[in-house]
């Protein structure tokens, strides 16, 4: 974002290549998409790279399932807005912790054959981890292929939930990445066949090749920092109404 | 300063450069060697023979005419002594703090062979400098010629590249994947050892010199290609470097605090981890470190690591430790002795003939241990060293809690996305006439590490500016592909 900044993977939710216009669609988890979160109209990044990684490999597979969970439903949009093109039935199950959270329900709708939304409190939708109605449809149609994006955990476990159905899942990871051009190798998974960098061999694999506890494992490494580097950006950002209220009991 | 006869100059030592002192320079990452003042460099240049053959320049990868501009210092000519510096190097401040003389011209040097060889690097630091401070050269571009020519890769071979482009008329883009250019010299050296500035100086003043335009963000291979190139440019220079980081393929690389010193270096010296939280990017340092390997890259990864543990970061604190550990012996070290003098006074172990066979992990992702196994030297391999054998039943545990892999890089494989015709060997790296720079791809010349694999950046501008005299003798027409 500016000279002290950290350099971070997102990924492409919407494109307009007529306007020039990316859509990135980002949660404030961090320092860093914190202060994402407070730019406005006009503001610039002091760089953007990619597009990175390989693309999506489309065709008409026949009945495909597109799985998102959280901010990980915007990146699955367009793989599913292609595969419908390309001639799939497409079953789309999108889910989020609670109703606030669950984004573009209308334009994952309006790109599905079938859309099941699921809530983990049941605040809307079925109140349920998307895994459940995954494998209510695993158990009784034949799907040719499946393509799951969320958080690592949701990931991890829509994998153990096609496994035993042999159906082809490809998800879309996100480790820790500092350059994204493969030259640090922070970013690698455990693969059957050995190391891979999500960077540039990814960000698609095979889901039930990848070591999933070491996956999860990696993504922790830096977590204090994180958490520190949060805390910090939150105190020397704190809302001018707390700071008025603290001035005032002064 | 008055002549001095023969004699008499035989008897000034060699001059030491002034350094940060160990316990200092270790708490922080300011430049560890201060430079030479004026009257130590010409003091040290009084020690010149002038040799009419000298077989210093032999030793130099791009000709710098030694005992002249070494003259010039010596007579206090300062900005006489820049101009024959720049007639074959751009970059002297640079060339002056990381090249291994030791191996190259002062290995030539007549002196060295009774006593101690001229501190040449020491001087062409003090000329690089000098030049950076006072401005009194100006490199010129040569009259337009009208042909467009695109250098990938900003690092020392490109740079180089670029720059004799530059001068010979050449309309010259570049292009740099990371978000600022320089490559290695800036994500890979850190700032105590080549300062950041110095960098940017030498680049920023040649680029505008000479209107080079440099397109940061650009990934070669993935954001535009050498096909494209190769429609848009009339010539096309590929100095990618060896980008790609070489893990040793044993059990346990996986384990949380096993990196790559690509990745360890790069969160210190590009981003800037060591100043984290004032910059965003993180990095962690063990309490007991491994770095394998003892090249430069290892030296630079260690000496981090020392300085992060004395800045109390990650498990650092007192008690920390960094080890070298490397499977030959201490003759084998290919780092610049320099370097591993100063890794040594900072407190960096070297454990030889030492080679790790797993990595041990805690039961919570991170490493308890890395099990190793003690070597011993056979008859010499295919480079002429002796070839380190594992002694059996030698294993043995050592506690570490990070383990930094530098062990050498081959060329990021994504450049050569649509690039056909382009023959690479089997490590990966580009076949090219060594003389030329010519690849198997009309068009296209290569140099640099993407050609040789991990070497040194002065072998790298070499290969620049070879390939860039070659490229000017084809655009004007002088030579057909």
């Amino acid at each position: 974002m500016h000279e002290n900044g950290e350099r971070i993977p997102l990924t492409i939710a919407d494109y307009d290549r007529k306007a020039g216009t990316l859509t990135m669609i980002f949660q404030e988890v961090g320092k860093s998409t914190l202060e994402m979160a407070t730019m406005k109209v006009g503001d610039e990044f002091k760089t953007i790279v990619g597009p990175l990684g390989h693309p999506t490999e489309v065709e008409n597979f026949g009945t495909i399932i597109c799985v998102g969970g959280g901010v990980g439903i915007a990146p699955v949009y367009p793989i599913a807005r292609e595969l419908k093109e390309a001639g799939n039935h497409v079953i789309s199950i999108i889910g989020a912790r609670t109703k606030d959270l669950l984004l573009w329900e209308d334009k994952m709708r309006a790109v599905s054959d079938e859309l099941i939304v699921t809530t983990d409190d049941g605040s809307y939708g079925r109140k349920d981890l998307v895994t459940v109605p995954l494998k209510e449809i695993l158990e009784t149609r034949k799907v040719a292929k499946i393509w799951a994006i969320g958080p690592a955990i949701m990931m991890k476990f829509v994998s153990a939930t096609t496994e035993p159905f042999k159906v082809p899942t490809i998800v879309s990871l996100n480790t820790i990445m500092i350059d994204g051009t493969g030259m640090c190798g922070g970013c690698r998974v455990l693969m059957e066949d050995g190391a891979k960098f999500v960077c540039v061999d990814g960000p698609e694999f095979d889901a039930h090749k990848v070591d999933w506890n070491n996956l999860l494992s990696r993504m922790t490494f830096y977590r204090d920092q994180e958490q520190a580097a949060t805390a910090r950006w939150k105190e020397s950002h704190k809302c001018n109404l707390d700071r008025a209220v603290a001035e005032g009991v002064k | 300063m008055a002549e001095l006869s023969k004699k008499d100059r035989m008897k000034i030592p060699r001059q030491d450069m002034p350094v940060q002192e160990p316990d200092a320079r270790v708490r922080n990452f300011t430049e560890v060697a201060l430079g030479f003042s004026k009257e130590m460099a010409q003091l040290e240049a009084q020690r010149c023979l002038q040799c009419k053959d000298a077989s210093c320049m032999e030793g130099c990868p791009v000709e710098v005419p030694i005992p002249d501009f070494v003259g010039a210092v010596r007579d206090g000519d300062m900005a006489k002594a820049v101009q024959i510096m720049k007639s074959k190097n751009n970059l002297p401040a640079i060339c002056g703090r990381v090249c291994p003389q030791e191996v190259q011209c002062e290995s030539r040097c007549i002196l060295g062979k009774k006593g101690e060889a001229v501190a040449i690097g020491r001087i062409e630091r003090f000329v690089g400098d000098y030049e950076l401070a006072n401005k009194t050269y100006a490199v010129k571009k040569g009259a337009p010629t009208g042909k467009k020519v695109a250098v990938v890769g900003t690092g020392p071979a490109g740079l180089t590249c670029a720059v004799d482009m530059g001068i010979y008329g050449h309309d010259v883009t570049m292009f740099e994947s990371l978000h600022t250019p320089g490559g290695v010299l800036v994500y890979g050296i850190p700032e105590f050892r080549l300062p950041k500035a110095v960098i940017g100086a030498e680049i920023e003043n040649a680029a505008n010199a000479l209107g080079i335009k440099i397109n940061s963000s650009h990934i070669v291979g993935r954001t535009l290609f050498i096909d494209e190139l190769l429609s848009e440019y009339d010539a096309v220079f590929l100095g990618t470097g060896a980008g790609l980081p070489m893990f040793s393929p044993i059990p346990g690389i996986n384990l949380n605090g096993v990196m790559s010193a690509n990745e360890f270096l790069t969160r210190v010296n590009l981003m800037k981890g060591y100043l984290f939280p004032e910059f965003d990017t993180p990095v962690w340092v063990g309490k007991k470190v491994a770095v394998i390997g003892a090249g430069n890259v290892a030296m630079d990864s260690a000496r981090c690591a020392a300085r992060l543990q004395s800045l109390g970061m990650g498990n650092g604190g007192p008690g920390s430790e960094v080890h070298i550990v490397y499977r030959r012996s201490s003759e084998e070290v290919p780092a610049r002795r320099e370097e591993v003098h100063h890794a040594q006074e900072e407190g960096v172990i070297f454990d030889f003939l030492t080679n790790p066979i797993e990595i041990l992990g805690d039961g919570k992702g991170g490493i308890s241990a890395m099990r190793c196994i003690k070597m011993e030297l056979g008859e010499p391999d295919q480079s002429g060293r002796r070839r380190p054998v594992p002694i059996e039943g030698s294993e043995f545990d050592m506690e570490v809690d990070q383990v930094v892999f530098a062990l050498g890089t081959n060329p990021n494989p994504i450049v050569f996305v649509n690039a056909e015709g382009l023959e690479r060997k089997r490590q990966g790296t580009v076949v090219a006439n060594q003389e030329t720079g010519r690849t198997t791809l009309k068009g296209v010349w290569a140099g640099g590490d993407v050609v040789t694999g991990a070497a040194t950046v002065i072998s790298a501008m070499g290969a620049g500016k070879r390939a860039a005299a070659d490229m000017n003798e084809y655009l004007k027409g002088k030579t057909a592909w």
